[in-house]
C-alpha cells in the first residue's frame, strides 16, 4: 500500500482543463518531484492532493484511505498532509515559535513547545524563534515554513515551489540541506518546480507534465537519458533538431551518415535530436564543417552556434575544448549515443541513443 | 480579479465547510430585502386616487427640486474636490501638508448642521451680516442684505462645501497612484505644466470624481434636514412629510420608490460614467510626481484659495457651534437631557455598530470561504442599502416590523391573555435594523477589503496544519483583519450618531438623540442647547476624519 494512490484525477476551471485522468502512486518515504511549464497542471494536483481544491473526477488514497473522490472527502484539516508554499504563507501576526506551533494542537502544551524547538532546531534556526515573519530573509522564512509543515508529522510534504523564491546561490545551499533532513526524517514528499535541474537533482522520481497530462516518469537517469517524447526531450535538454532521411541501415543527414537501430523503410523522412554536447570540434575526424557565427562563453563551457550547410537553422555545440578565438570554420563530428530518432512525432515514440 | 485570487475552492459534493457562514449571509441579504420588499407592497396597496394626487401636486415639485439640487451639488462637488485635489498635488506651497488632511474636515459636519449653523450665522440680523454692513456704511438689513441662505441656491452650496471630500478623498487618491511616471512623461512630450491637468490628470481621475460624486448624491438625497430648514422641497422630505404630517403611509411608499428611482438612475450614471475606465495599478513602483514650487506670494495664495473651503465647510460653523454652545453652558450648565442623549445616542450607536460588524463579518468571510454565485449575490444584495436614502430603508422597515409588530400583539392576546404593545417599533430594535440594513455595505465592503490582503494561501497552510474554517477564521483572520475591523466600526458608529432620517421615523416614542434633539429645535426655530448637540455630533465625526487622514499619508 503507497502513502498516495492518485487514480484517473481531472479537474477544470471554467472549461479549461486542468488536469485530464491524471494517475500516480507515491510510495512511503519517497520524494516526487512534479515539473513542468507553467500551467501544466501540476500545481493543480499538488492543491487537490492536500484537499484544498477539488477533483472533478478521480479518486485520492491516502494511506489506503479515501480522501477525495465520489464517496468521501477528507477536510484539508484532518488529512496530516504538510504544505510548503511558494509564498510560505508564514502568518505575520505569529513569531516563528508561534508560527511552527500553529499546527500542533490537541497535544499537551510543554510537548508542543518541546517538538516545536526540536523543529527549529532541526532546521536551524533556534536562534529566530522569537521573531516574526517580516525580520526573516528569504532563505529564513523558507525554513520556518519547512520546519511548520514538519512540525506536526505529516504523513506526505507537498511542497510547492520552495525554493524559487531565493537567490541562486541560496537556493542551492538551501535546496540540499532541505532535502538531506527530508531523506533523514524519510518524509514522503511531492514537491513541484519548473526547474528542469531542479527537479533531476532532487527527486528520487521524476513526474513531467504537460497540458493536465503525466508525460513520463521515472528517475532522473531515465527521464533525461531516454525521453519518450520530443516534448520530454526537449524539457531537460536544448536539442539540435536536424533533418534526416533513412537510407541503407543508415541516416542521411547535413551533417554526415548516421548509424541506427530502427526497423525503418529506406526514402522515410525523420528528425535526428541532437545534443549540442554530442558535437566534438576535431580537425582530424571531423565528418562536417561549420562557420562560426556566435560564441558565448559560460566559464567551464563554451556555446558556440554555427552554420552548416543543408541546415536552416544553426547548429548549437557545448563544448569544453578551447577553440581559438579567431577559428572561422570548424571540422565537427557527431559523438555516437547523443542523439535521439522519435519514430512518430505525434505519439509515443520508439528512442534510440 | 481579487475574487479569483482568494477563492479557495470549497465546493461541491461532500464539502460542508462554511455551510453555516453562507446560510448566514444568505440570511443577511434577505434580511436587507425585507424593507424593500416591504416598501413595494406598502406602495402598491395605495389607491389610485393618490397616486394621481401625488403625481400632480407633490411630485413635480418635488423631482425638479431634487433634480436641481443634485445638479447643483454634483456640479460644485466635483469641481471643488478635484481641484483641491490637483492644488495639493501638483502645487508645493507652505501649508500644504496641513491643508492635504485638513481639506477632509468638513466631512464631520452632517448637512443638517452645516444648514442650522449658516441659517444663525447669515441670519439678516446676525453678526456677519451686521458686519458687512458697518463695513459698507449701511445701518439696517432694509438697506442692505445677502440674498436668503434659504433658498435652493443656499443649498447647493451648502451642501456642495461639506460634501465635497468625497471627490477629494478618491481624486487625490488617483492623482497620487497612478500621475507621477505618467504626468513626466507628457511633460517630456511638450504639454505644459497647466495642460496637464486638462489633458491628462482630469482624464485619469474621471473614475475617482464619478465614484466621489455618486458617493456625495447618495449623500444629498439621504438628507432631509438641510433642505428642510431651506425650504428646499426634496422627495425625501416629502417623505417625511407625507408621513408624519397626513400620516399617509402608502403615499410616503410610492414617493420613497420615486425616491429609489433617482438612486438607481444616479448608480447607472455612475457606472455609465466610468464604463472600460479600469486603469490598472499594476505592480511597478509609482513615482510621485514632483509639486511644482511657485513664488512665495502666488505661494499663499494657493494657500488662501486651498483653505477657504475648510472655512467654510468646517471653520466657521464650528466656531459658532463652539461659542453657542459655550454660552448655552456659562447660562445653564449642561441638563439632564444632555446626559440622557448623549447615552441614547452612544448605546444606540454601539449596539447598530456591534451588529452591523458581526453581519458585515459573515457577508465578506462567507465570500472569501464559498466564493460562488450564491455568495457572491448575497454580498451584492446585503451591500444595496447604501445606495437606498435612511428615509426609504426607515419607511421599509417600519412597514415590515409594524407589521410583525401587530401580528405577535395580536397572537399574545389571543393566546396569552395580554398585549405586548409594539415590540420592534417601541424597543429601538427597529432602528438598530435600519441601521444595520444602511450601513452594513460600510462594514461589509471594509472587512472584505482587509480580508482581501491576506493571500488565500495563509487559510490553506491553517486548514492543513488541523483547523477548521471557523477556526481559521478566529486565529487567522481576525487577528490579521483587526485593523480594518476597527476602521470599519469607527465609520458604522459615526454614520449611526450622524444618521437623521432614520432615526426620526424610526425612534421610540419621547427618545431622543443629538440628531434628533437638533432637528426638533431647529425645525421649531429654537436655539437652547441645539449647539451642543450638534458639537457633539461635530467632535464625534472627526474621529474618522483623522482615520482617513493617517491612511491617506501613509498611502
Amino acid at each position: 500500500m503507497g502513502a498516495l494512490e492518485i487514480h484517473g484525477i481531472s479537474r477544470s476551471f471554467g472549461g479549461t482543463a486542468a488536469l485530464s485522468d491524471v494517475t500516480l502512486d507515491v510510495a512511503k518515504g519517497e520524494i516526487i518531484c512534479l515539473v513542468g511549464q507553467s500551467g501544466c497542471g501540476k500545481s493543480s494536483l499538488l492543491r487537490i492532493i492536500a484537499g484544498i481544491d477539488v477533483p472533478d473526477r478521480g479518486r485520492i488514497l491516502l494511506n489506503g484511505q479515501p480522501a477525495s473522490g465520489p464517496d468521501a472527502f477528507i477536510e484539508p484539516e484532518n488529512r496530516n498532509i504538510g504544505f510548503v508554499f511558494q509564498d510560505y504563507a508564514l502568518f505575520p501576526h505569529l513569531t516563528v515559535e508561534q508560527n511552527v506551533m500553529f499546527g500542533l494542537k490537541g497535544i499537551p502544551k510543554a510537548e508542543a513547545c518541546k517538538r516545536a524547538a526540536d523543529v527549529i532546531a532541526q532546521v536551524g534556526i533556534s536562534h529566530l524563534s522569537g521573531r516574526h515573519p517580516h525580520m526573516l530573509s528569504g532563505g529564513e522564512q523558507q525554513r520556518v515554513a519547512l520546519a511548520r509543515a514538519l512540525a506536526p508529522k505529516p504523513d506526505i510534504l507537498l511542497m510547492d515551489e520552495p525554493f524559487s523564491n531565493l537567490d541562486r546561490g541560496l537556493r542551492e545551499r538551501v535546496r540540499d540541506e532541505t532535502l538531506s533532513l527530508l531523506r533523514q526524517t524519510q518524509t514522503t514528499v511531492i514537491m513541484v518546480t519548473h526547474d528542469p535541474e531542479e527537479a533531476l537533482s532532487a527527486g528520487d522520481r521524476v513526474v513531467l507534465m504537460k497540458d493536465g497530462r503525466i508525460v513520463q516518469q521515472g528517475s532522473g537517469y531515465d527521464i533525461h537519458d531516454r525521453p519518450e517524447t520530443p516534448y520530454a526531450a526537449e524539457f531537460f535538454c536544448a536539442f539540435n533538431k536536424v533533418p534526416g532521411l533513412f537510407s541503407g541501415g543508415h541516416i542521411e543527414t547535413p551533417l554526415g551518415r548516421l548509424p541506427h537501430t530502427l526497423d525503418a523503410a529506406d526514402g522515410e523522412q525523420v528528425i535526428v535530436y541532437l545534443r549540442p554536447q554530442g558535437i566534438a570540434v576535431s580537425e582530424k575526424n571531423a565528418t562536417f564543417t561549420g562557420r562560426v557565427r556566435h560564441r558565448v562563453l559560460m566559464g567551464e563551457i563554451e556555446q558556440i552556434s554555427v552554420d552548416v550547410d543543408g541546415l536552416d537553422a544553426l547548429l548549437q555545440i557545448r563544448t569544453m575544448q578551447r577553440v581559438p578565438p579567431d577559428a572561422d570554420t570548424l571540422g565537427l563530428a557527431v559523438l555516437p549515443e547523443s542523439y535521439l530518432l522519435f519514430a512518430d512525432l505525434e505519439h509515443r515514440a520508439v528512442t534510440l541513443a | 480579479m481579487h475574487r479569483m485570487a482568494v477563492s479557495i475552492g470549497y465546493r461541491k459534493r461532500g464539502q460542508r465547510s462554511g455551510a453555516l457562514w453562507l446560510a448566514c449571509a444568505i440570511a443577511m441579504a434577505l434580511l436587507v430585502l425585507l424593507p424593500i420588499t416591504a416598501l413595494f407592497v406598502q406602495a402598491m396597496q395605495g389607491s389610485a386616487g393618490l397616486w394621481l394626487h401625488l403625481l400632480e401636486n407633490v411630485l413635480p415639485i418635488a423631482l425638479r427640486d431634487t433634480v436641481i439640487l443634485l445638479i447643483g451639488v454634483g456640479i460644485l462637488a466635483a469641481v471643488l474636490g478635484t481641484s483641491l485635489a490637483w492644488l495639493v498635488t501638483a502645487y508645493d506651497f507652505p501649508g500644504r501638508g496641513m491643508l492635504e488632511w485638513a481639506l477632509l474636515l468638513p466631512l464631520a459636519v452632517p448637512t443638517y448642521i452645516i444648514a442650522y449653523a449658516y441659517l444663525d450665522i447669515l441670519h439678516p440680523i446676525g453678526s456677519v451680516q451686521g458686519a458687512i454692513r458697518w463695513i459698507l456704511g449701511y445701518t439696517s438689513p432694509r438697506e442692505f442684505r445677502l440674498p436668503d441662505i434659504r433658498s435652493m441656491a443656499g443649498c447647493i452650496i451648502l451642501l456642495g462645501f461639506v460634501l465635497y471630500p468625497y471627490v477629494y478623498i478618491p481624486t487625490r487618491a488617483m492623482f497620487l497612484t497612478q500621475s507621477g511616471n505618467l504626468l513626466d512623461a507628457a511633460r517630456t512630450l511638450g504639454i505644459s505644466r497647466r495642460g496637464l491637468f486638462w489633458h491628462l490628470a482630469l482624464p485619469l481621475a474621471r473614475p475617482a470624481v464619478a465614484v466621489g460624486v455618486s458617493l456625495a448624491l447618495m449623500e444629498t438625497l439621504n438628507d432631509v434636514g438641510a433642505a428642510e430648514f431651506l425650504g428646499v422641497r426634496t422627495l425625501t422630505v416629502s417623505i417625511y412629510t407625507t408621513w408624519i404630517t397626513r400620516n399617509d403611509l402608502p403615499g410616503a411608499a410610492q414617493i420613497a420608490l420615486a425616491l429609489l428611482l433617482v438612486v438607481v438612475t444616479l448608480v447607472a450614471l455612475e457606472r455609465w460614467a466610468r464604463r472600460r475606465q479600469r486603469y490598472s495599478t499594476g505592480a511597478q513602483r509609482h513615482q510621485r510626481f514632483e509639486p511644482h514650487r511657485p513664488s512665495p506670494i502666488k505661494g499663499w495664495l494657493l494657500f488662501a484659495a486651498g483653505a477657504l473651503p475648510i472655512l467654510i465647510g468646517f471653520i466657521a460653523p464650528a466656531l459658532y457651534l463652539s461659542s453657542e454652545a459655550w454660552k448655552r453652558v456659562q447660562f445653564a450648565g449642561l441638563s439632564e437631557r444632555f446626559f440622557a442623549e448623549a447615552f441614547n445616542t452612544i448605546v444606540l450607536a454601539l449596539l447598530a455598530t456591534i451588529c452591523t460588524l458581526a453581519a458585515g463579518l459573515a457577508v465578506a468571510y462567507a465570500n472569501r470561504l464559498r466564493p460562488g454565485p450564491i455568495s457572491t449575490w448575497s454580498y451584492r444584495v446585503s451591500t444595496l442599502g447604501y445606495a437606498a436614502p435612511g428615509s426609504v430603508v426607515a419607511l421599509g422597515v417600519l412597514i415590515a416590523l409594524a407589521t410583525f409588530d401587530q401580528a405577535i400583539d395580536r397572537a399574545a392576546t389571543t393566546w396569552l391573555g395580554f398585549a405586548t404593545g409594539l415590540l420592534f417599533m417601541g424597543s429601538g430594535l427597529a432602528l438598530v435594523y435600519a441601521y444595520i440594513v444602511r450601513f452594513l455595505a460600510i462594514s461589509a465592503g471594509g472587512i472584505d477589503s482587509g480580508l482581501a490582503r491576506i493571500p488565500a494561501s495563509l487559510d490553506q497552510a491553517s486548514r492543513l496544519l488541523g483547523q477548521t474554517a471557523t477556526g481559521t477564521f478566529v486565529r487567522v483572520h481576525l487577528s490579521l483583519s483587526r485593523a480594518a475591523l476597527t476602521a470599519a466600526g469607527l465609520l458604522v458608529f459615526v454614520d449611526c450618531v450622524k444618521e437623521l432620517p432614520a432615526t426620526l421615523l424610526l425612534r421610540p416614542l419621547n427618545l431622543e438623540t443629538f440628531a434628533t434633539h437638533l432637528y426638533g429645535e431647529a425645525a421649531r426655530g429654537t436655539y437652547e442647547e441645539a449647539s451642543i448637540a450638534a458639537l457633539a455630533i461635530v467632535a464625534i465625526g472627526i474621529l474618522p476624519v483623522i482615520f482617513l487622514s493617517r491612511v491617506g499619508r501613509t498611502g
